[in-house]
C-alpha cells in the first residue's frame, strides 16, 4: 500500500514539474537573456554565465523606455480607476436593484468585450486625429474602456451577487445609521471584489498592444509593449535583444507580483465573470 | 450583434431577481419606482461610455467603409458605395489572411481544449503544490503578449535561441510559411491555454465528487468516468470556454506582429487591417476590413449560440 502511495505521489510530482516548467520556462528564458552580457547573448546557456545589469542600466538611461513606462503606468491606472468606478455603480445596480433592462446591460457588455479591437482602430484613428487626441493619454484611455468597462461590470456583478446584502439590514436593525451600515458592513465585503476586478482590468490595459501601436505616434503616449516593438539598439549595428529582454522583464514584474499575491482571487474573478456570468 | 438578443431569451437566473420577483403589479409602489430610477441612474454612465467607445466608432467605420478615403489624397474623398467591400472581397490578400486566421483559430483552439483539459485536471487533482501549480499556470495568461512573443521569437532565432539550436543549422523556421504558422500557434497556445484551463477548472468544480465515486465503485474506468460523467456535466463550461477562445483567437494580432509581422503569408485579418491603415494609409479599405472582421466575429458568436446552444455568457450557466 505504501509503495502504491509512493508511485502515486511520484507521478504527481513529475506531472507538476512538467506543468510548472511548461508555464515558466519561456519567462525564465527571456529573463536570463536580460542578464546576459551582449558578448554571451548567443552562448545558448539557460543561466547567464556573466550576470550583468548592463541591459537594465541601458534602458533606464533612455527616455524612450522611461517615458513609455510612465505612460504605461499612468494610462493603465487612470483607465482602471474609471472603469472600476463606473463598473461598480453599474454592477451594484445589476446585483442589488430590480429594474428592467439589466439583462440587456449584461448582454451588451459581454458583446462589447468580444469586440475585435481592430474593428475600432480605423474609425478611432480618424476620430482621434480630427478631435486632436491622437497620440495622447486620453486617446488611449478611451479605447481601453471598450474592454475594461465590460470586464469590470461582469466580474463585479458576479462578485456582488455573492454578497449577503441582508447583513446591511441587520446592522441597521442593530442601530447603525445607513452610512455606518454601508461603510462598516458592505464596504469590507465588497472591497475584495472591487480590488480583484481592478487588478484584472489593470492587467488587460497593461497588456494592450494593438491600440498602443495604432493610436500613438511618438513617445508622448506610447506604452511599453508598443515601445519595445520599436526599440532599436544603441547603435545601428547592435541588435536590441538585451534591451528588449530587460524591458520585457520590467513590465512582467508587476504582473507576476499580482499573480503571486492574489492568485486565488484572480482565478475567482476570471472564472466567475466568465462561467457564472 | 447576434448575441444581443440571447440573454433576454434565456430564463432568468434562479437567484436574486426571481426570488423576490413578481411584486404586486397593481402597486408598483413609489419604492419600486425609485429603485428603477436608481438602477438606471447607476448604469447610465457605463452605458453612455460603452456606446460612445464602441457603437459610435463602429457606426463611423461603416460610414468610412463606404467612402474612397486615402489619407495620402484626402481631397479626393468621395462616397463610393460598396466598392471598397468589392475590392477587399475580390482580393487574394483578404482570402489568404482569412484562411490563415481560420487555420490558426481552429488549430490553436483545438490544441488548447485538449491541453487545457489536461491542465485543469492536474490543477483539480494534484495532491501537492496545488498553489504553486495554479500560480505558475496563471503567469503565461497574465504576462504581456508582446513579451511572450519576443521570448518565442528569440527562442527560434538561429544562434540565439535554445529551440533553434535543436534544428539543423541554417534553419530559420520563422522565415517559412508553414513552420512560422506552427510557431505562431505554439506561442498562442502557450499564452492562452491557462485561460481555457481555468474556465474548465471552474466547470470541473461542478462535477459532484460522489457521482464519480459511485461510478468508480460500479467499475467505470477513468476514461468512462471522464466521457460519461464529467464531460456531459461540464458541457456548458466547455462551450463557453470554446466560444471565448474562438472569438479571441480570431482577432490574433500581437503574436503575429512580433513573430513574423505577417510576412511569408502568415498575416491574420487583423494584421491585414492594420497594414491597410498604417502602411497603405487607406482608411476606406481599412474600414471595410474592420467591418468585415466584425461581421465574422458576429457570425462565429451566432453559430456558437444557435448551433451548439451555448448559453450566452451573460446568462446563467449551470451552477
Amino acid at each position: 500500500m505504501a509503495a502504491v502511495g509512493k508511485t502515486h505521489a511520484a507521478r504527481w510530482g513529475v506531472i507538476n514539474v512538467v506543468v510548472v516548467l511548461y508555464a515558466l520556462f519561456p519567462v525564465w528564458w527571456i529573463a536570463a537573456l536580460s542578464f546576459k552580457d551582449p558578448t554571451t547573448l548567443t552562448d545558448g546557456n539557460y543561466i547567464p554565465t556573466d550576470w550583468t545589469w548592463e541591459n537594465y542600466r541601458g534602458i533606464f538611461e533612455t527616455a524612450e523606455f522611461t517615458r513609455a513606462l510612465v505612460n504605461s503606468i499612468g494610462i493603465a491606472l487612470i483607465a482602471t480607476v474609471i472603469a472600476v468606478a463606473l463598473g461598480t455603480m453599474a454592477a451594484y445596480a445589476v446585483a442589488r436593484l430590480r429594474f428592467p433592462g439589466k439583462r440587456v446591460l449584461i448582454g451588451m457588455s459581454l458583446l462589447i468585450a468580444m469586440f475585435p479591437p481592430i474593428s475600432l482602430v480605423s474609425p478611432l484613428f480618424n476620430i482621434e486625429r480630427i478631435i486632436g487626441i491622437f497620440d495622447t493619454w486620453i486617446g488611449l484611455i478611451i479605447p481601453y474602456m471598450t474592454f475594461s468597462l465590460p470586464l469590470a461590470i461582469y466580474t463585479l456583478s458576479a462578485f456582488f451577487r455573492e454578497i449577503p446584502w441582508d447583513l446591511e439590514k441587520a446592522a441597521k436593525v442593530d442601530g447603525a445609521t445607513p452610512a455606518q451600515a454601508f461603510r462598516m458592513v458592505i464596504v469590507p465585503l465588497a472591497a475584495p471584489g472591487v480590488f480583484t476586478t481592478a487588478i484584472l482590468v489593470f492587467i488587460f490595459c497593461w497588456n494592450d498592444f494593438l491600440f498602443a501601436i495604432s493610436l500613438t505616434s511618438t513617445e508622448s503616449a506610447r506604452t511599453v509593449p508598443a515601445a519595445i516593438a520599436f526599440f532599436t539598439g544603441s547603435s545601428q549595428f547592435q541588435q536590441p535583444t538585451g534591451s528588449i529582454a530587460a524591458a520585457a522583464v520590467v513590465i512582467t514584474i508587476p504582473i507576476i507580483v499580482f499573480v503571486l499575491f492574489f492568485q486565488r482571487r484572480i482565478v475567482a474573478g476570471l472564472t466567475s465573470g466568465a462561467v457564472k456570468g | 450583434m447576434s448575441t444581443r438578443a440571447q440573454p433576454a431569451e434565456t430564463p432568468p437566473p434562479p437567484e436574486a431577481e426571481t426570488e423576490q420577483a413578481e411584486p404586486d403589479r397593481a402597486a408598483l409602489s413609489a419604492g419600486a419606482r425609485q429603485e428603477r430610477r436608481l438602477g438606471w441612474l447607476l448604469c447610465a454612465p457605463a452605458v453612455v461610455v460603452m456606446i460612445a467607445v464602441t457603437a459610435y466608432p463602429i457606426g463611423y467605420a461603416v460610414y468610412l467603409s463606404l467612402q474612397r478615403y486615402d489619407l495620402r489624397f484626402p481631397g479626393r474623398a468621395e462616397f463610393v458605395g460598396l466598392s471598397n467591400y468589392g475590392a477587399v472581397l475580390s482580393s487574394p490578400f483578404w482570402w489568404d489572411a482569412f484562411w490563415v486566421t481560420l487555420f490558426i483559430t481552429a488549430v490553436s483552439v483545438a490544441i488548447e481544449l485538449v491541453l487545457g483539459m489536461g491542465l485543469a485536471l492536474v490543477m483539480h487533482r494534484t495532491i501537492f503544490w496545488r498553489g504553486v501549480v495554479r500560480t505558475s499556470v496563471l503567469i503565461p495568461y497574465g504576462i504581456v503578449t508582446v513579451v511572450a512573443a519576443f521570448s518565442w521569437q528569440y527562442a527560434w532565432t538561429p544562434d540565439l535561441g535554445y529551440l533553434a539550436e535543436l534544428l539543423p543549422s541554417g534553419e530559420a523556421p520563422l522565415t517559412e510559411q508553414w513552420s512560422a504558422l506552427w510557431l505562431i500557434i505554439l506561442a498562442e497556445v502557450w499564452k492562452t491555454t491557462p485561460f481555457m484551463a481555468l474556465l474548465l477548472l471552474a466547470g470541473l468544480a461542478l462535477v459532484p465528487e460522489e457521482t464519480l465515486k459511485a461510478a468508480m465503485v460500479d467499475g467505470a474506468t477513468a476514461w468512462q468516468r471522464f466521457t460519461k460523467i464529467m464531460l456531459p456535466l461540464m458541457k456548458p463550461a466547455v462551450l463557453v470556454a470554446l466560444l471565448f477562445r474562438t472569438l479571441d483567437a480570431f482577432r490574433i494580432f500581437d503574436n503575429i506582429y512580433i513573430l513574423t509581422a505577417g510576412a511569408q503569408g502568415t498575416g491574420s485579418v487583423s494584421i491585414l487591417g492594420y497594414d491597410n491603415l498604417f502602411t497603405a494609409l487607406n482608411l476606406g479599405i481599412g474600414s471595410a476590413i474592420s467591418v468585415l472582421i466584425f461581421i465574422c466575429v458576429g457570425i462565429i458568436a451566432f453559430t456558437f449560440v444557435k448551433l451548439f446552444g451555448t448559453a450566452a455568457p451573460g446568462a446563467e450557466v449551470k451552477r
